[in-house]
């Protein structure tokens, strides 16, 4: 008899071990964030605190009830009319309405102020057909903390459709059938009856669309708006006070916890909301007349001014400078780009599996914790990360540099926080929960019984995975690589920090000529991202109309 | 494992306790298989007996006592070799067969490490013993669930394992399958000389699959036997009830060899610690009671179910009291009407009230 002493299921303990360390490690911004909370307040914080920190706040606050309000709209009524009404165009729109998500906010602000700013197509057009001129007439200012909102709403309200439209969809007929028998007509059907219950799915879409607007740098940048985001780069750039942009970023999470909050509360209730397992195919509301054109055009808009209309104008000016932008700079930009991104999917998930793995292997409180504490990150904006990664990196920089010229007179420099190790670290830390999300839900439809077959059949734990979960889940872990790859792909503000020197991006390089007002020039940079990012949109809407209750 | 010990029992199930966190599943259990035999534990469902097997199969520590395999103890508290280190096979309920390898390969998976040749040998040879030589090509979700049953089966013998559990190998299949399979399996064990331990809260299937049957409740052995003796010679009121159907007569005890009922003055073997006039149960199956036209003893039929060959009668005595009788089913007759009977009682079994 071989003395192993590995009781079964007791995971091999550098595994446990290992799961705790890595969420350790990947919570260490957050905690450096939170960290400077306990620090007396400095000279450059007091100013903040005098001058504009309320503006902060407040614009901060005002751009989150306005896409708030925003996508609520566009989101819930979107989904409504396409899960339970019957109208020319709608089969098109359920997928299509999810194609804005492709589209990075920033991209899409400043593809708006090209398009509406004075020289612009739309006031020159208006100037030449009623012989205006600069002064006579009122246009809205597309920089304004209300363009932001629009921005925002335009590209965030799929969160809210994705999610309203799911829960349309599962809502059992039988509570709507009910309804109409008790005489509730369509109308009364929506508000007393399928709003409520789809509330829970309607608030955890609204939180994520929150998050992506607080986390929002490259808008609310470009349009001169005063928030959170912008407010931390301006101190940790432009005033150099690391302590002070740490002191914002904390204040920052505590909206950011009230949203956490929110989307994990909701999801609980979600699970209450379902009355009967029964489902049947949808008899829709078939809509005629005006009321299928009203439909129609309600569909139409979130499409063509999340979508089309900037996507439209991307590809022009990309066909009118694509001479001088194809160059070898750009190839060099997407090699950047892709290499980065595939780096940083691949590091996700080969994580996501380990501790994925590692709580279905011994799911004890210690393993969930900390898998759950790994899985945060997609709450943290991406410059409260770049702050969290930067300020503990350059300290061991400082320290690796200074023992070592102490020692063997030798100067390391920048080891860490100089280089991509820094980056890829902080896009772990933000995008693990995607890849832990897909590659957990890939595992449970895994029966346990397929692992104690194998182990009856003499493999160990390890190779479990390896022969058994690996393949079975290939497709799911495709997926997660994917998701991973197109947000790294789209990611700002952390590469803007956090990129080593002369290092640039897609992203990166797009913000920045459109930063500099060649806005043109941007465009193809901007229309390779929209391209990647329609990838996991196809994805999504596939998996949408497969999981659909009630048909094959 | 190194040398079995020939003398020691194949499996021995040493006094072991499992629990879940404070939660005890298994308490003080112990049983052992001799090489060659198949065992059942049979049961209500949450009653342990699925626990028991895991155990043994390293799935689950034990908390106090031992397992031993072929003499070598394999688990104990504190200790457990690795599942995958048993040399157990396993047939699980929902069958988990891999559904990205093909039938061939599933049942060569626990066989990767022979040499090539000698592997598809073996894997030709249990596809033909389980009668789907023409699917080695295919996957699983192309079989059938009996098929599939016969795939995990033939995965699970494939390496030769010392001692094969099955856990509810049936559950999911209808009766007439259910009653084939069983007796395939058997075959299939028998042929192969495997030693195994079946679960099921299935009692048919227990007696067509098992030589010996433990009978489980709320974690605990209640008995373990043969078919035979769990159904006529029950120790417990549990297994009386569980196993077979019958029901228990009030009588007393009138000397050291005769019970009186109201069916009649019994005689059998009664156990010295029984004293005089002791109040008693006992244990009346459907078969003591024998349909006589010609008994004085009359009954009223007060139900009857039509069984095919016989009908069962749920008959009403004068004090009351109901028993049951097996009839032949050219027997015909009416609820209402009163029929005679007789005792005959060919293993008295008592409880004390």
């Amino acid at each position: 008899m071989t003395n192993s002493l590995a009781r079964p299921f007791r995971l091999p303990s550098p595994w446990r071990a290992g799961v705790i360390l890595v969420a350790l490690v990947l919570a260490l911004p957050v905690l450096t964030v939170f960290g400077f909370v306990f620090q007396p307040a400095g000279e450059v914080w007091r100013h903040l605190a005098d001058t504009v920190l309320k503006d902060y706040v407040f614009n901060s606050a005002l751009l989150l009830l306005g896409v708030g309000l925003g996508t609520l709209f566009g989101g819930v009524s979107s989904a409504w009319l396409c899960s339970m009404c019957q109208f020319p165009g709608r089969r098109v729109f359920e997928w299509a309405l999810l194609l804005p998500m492709a589209m990075p906010a920033y991209i899409i602000a400043y593809t708006y102020t090209g398009m509406l700013d004075f020289a612009g197509p739309v006031q020159t057009g208006l100037r030449d057909w009623f012989g205006w001129s600069y002064g006579d007439y009122w246009f809205p200012q597309i920089r304004s903390l209300g363009g932001a909102i629009v921005m925002l709403s335009l590209v965030l309200y799929p969160y809210v459709y994705l999610l309203a439209r799911a829960a349309f969809l599962e809502q059992s007929i039988c509570v709507l059938e009910v309804g109409r028998t008790l005489g509730a007509g369509a109308w009364t059907g929506f508000f007393r009856i399928a709003l409520p219950l789809a509330r829970p799915a309607v608030i955890a879409g609204l939180s994520l669309a929150l998050m992506e607007a607080l986390a929002d740098y490259g808008t609310v940048q470009y349009f001169g708006v005063a928030t959170f985001t912008t407010g931390i780069f301006r101190t940790w750039f432009g005033l150099g006070d690391a302590a002070a942009a740490a002191q914002l970023a904390a204040l920052m999470m505590s909206f950011v916890f009230i949203l956490i909050v929110l989307e994990r509360w909701s999801r609980r209730q979600a699970r209450y909301h379902h009355t009967s397992g029964r489902y049947r195919h949808l008899p829709r509301y078939q809509l005629r007349g005006w009321r299928a054109v009203a439909a129609f055009g309600l569909c139409l808009l979130p499409l063509l001014f999340g979508f089309l209309l900037p996507a439209g104008q991307l590809l022009a000016w990309a066909a009118q400078t694509a001479e001088r932008t194809l160059d070898a700079e750009f190839l060099r930009l997407v090699w950047n780009s892709l290499g980065l991104a595939g780096a940083a999917a691949l590091l996700a998930v080969l994580l996501g599996l380990f501790m994925a793995y590692g709580k279905r292997l011994r799911g004890s409180y210690g393993v969930a914790a900390a898998v759950r504490v790994a899985g945060m990150g997609y709450a943290v904006p991406g410059t409260v990360i770049a702050v969290g990664v930067l300020i503990p990196f350059a300290w061991i920089d400082n320290r690796i540099d200074a023992w070592m010229r102490a020692s063997f007179d030798i100067s390391t420099g920048l080891l860490l926080s100089g280089t991509l190790v820094a980056l890829l670290f902080a896009y772990t830390v933000r995008f693990l929960a995607v890849s832990l999300q897909t590659v957990e839900a890939g595992l449970g439809k895994i029966k346990p019984s397929m692992d104690d077959a194998a182990r009856s059949l003499g493999l160990p734990p390890n190779q479990v995975l390896a022969r058994i979960h690996m393949p079975i889940m290939r497709g799911s872990l495709l997926t997660a690589l994917l998701l991973v790859f197109v947000d790294v792909l789209k990611e700002l503000p952390a590469t803007l920090i956090l990129r080593p020197f002369n290092f640039n991006t897609l992203a990166v390089r797009a913000f920045e000529l459109a930063s500099d007002e060649r806005l043109a020039e941007s465009a193809t940079a901007a229309l390779a991202i929209v391209l990647v990012g329609i990838i996991p949109v196809i994805l999504l809407s596939r998996s949408i109309t497969r999981a659909r209750p009630g048909h094959e | 494992m190194n040398k079995p010990d020939t003398a020691a029992p194949l499996l021995e199930v040493d006094r072991i306790r499992v629990r879940y966190g404070d939660l005890p599943v298994v308490e003080d259990m112990s049983f052992h298989l001799e090489q060659g035999r198949i065992g059942c534990l049979l049961g209500l469902s949450g009653c342990g007996k699925t626990t028991v097997l895991r155990a043994i199969a390293g799935f689950e520590p034990v908390s106090e006592g031992e397992i031993r395999l072929g003499g070598q103890v394999v688990s104990r508290p504190g200790w457990s070799l690795a599942p995958e280190q048993r040399q157990v096979g396993m047939v699980f309920q929902d069958f988990a067969l891999f559904p990205h390898l093909t039938i061939a390969d599933n049942i060569a998976f626990g066989i990767r490490q022979q040499a090539a040749s000698r592997r598809e040998a073996r894997v030709r040879e249990l596809l033909e013993l389980v009668g789907l030589g023409a699917y080695a090509r295919g996957y699983p979700h192309q079989l059938s669930g009996g098929q599939q049953q016969r795939v995990a089966l033939a995965r699970a013998i494939a390496p030769r394992p010392a001692l094969m559990l099955l856990d509810e190998p049936f559950s999911s299949m209808d009766k007439d399958l259910r009653e084939q399979l069983a007796r395939e399996v058997r075959a299939i064990l028998r042929h192969e000389g495997i030693t195994a331990v079946l679960v099921t809260h299935d009692q048919l299937e227990a007696f067509l699959m098992a030589d010996e049957i433990g009978v489980m409740h709320a974690g605990r052995l209640e008995q373990w036997g043969s078919a035979y003796e769990l159904y006529h010679e029950p120790g417990s009121r549990f297994v009386a009830d569980f196993v077979g159907q019958g029901v228990l007569l009030r009588g007393t005890i009138l000397n050291d060899h005769q019970v009186e009922t109201e069916l009649g003055i019994i005689d059998g073997s009664i156990d010295p610690a029984f004293g005089r006039n002791d109040d008693v149960d006992v244990l009346v199956r459907p078969d003591d009671i024998i349909h006589d036209d010609d008994s004085p003893m009359l009954t009223e039929v007060c139900d009857k179910a039509f069984r095919g060959a016989d009908f069962l009668y749920t008959l009403r005595l004068s004090s009351g009291a109901r028993v049951l009788s097996l009839v032949p089913s050219h027997h015909d007759h009416a609820i209402g009407e009163r029929i005679g009977i007789r005792l005959d009682l060919d293993h008295l079994v008592m409880f004390r009230r």
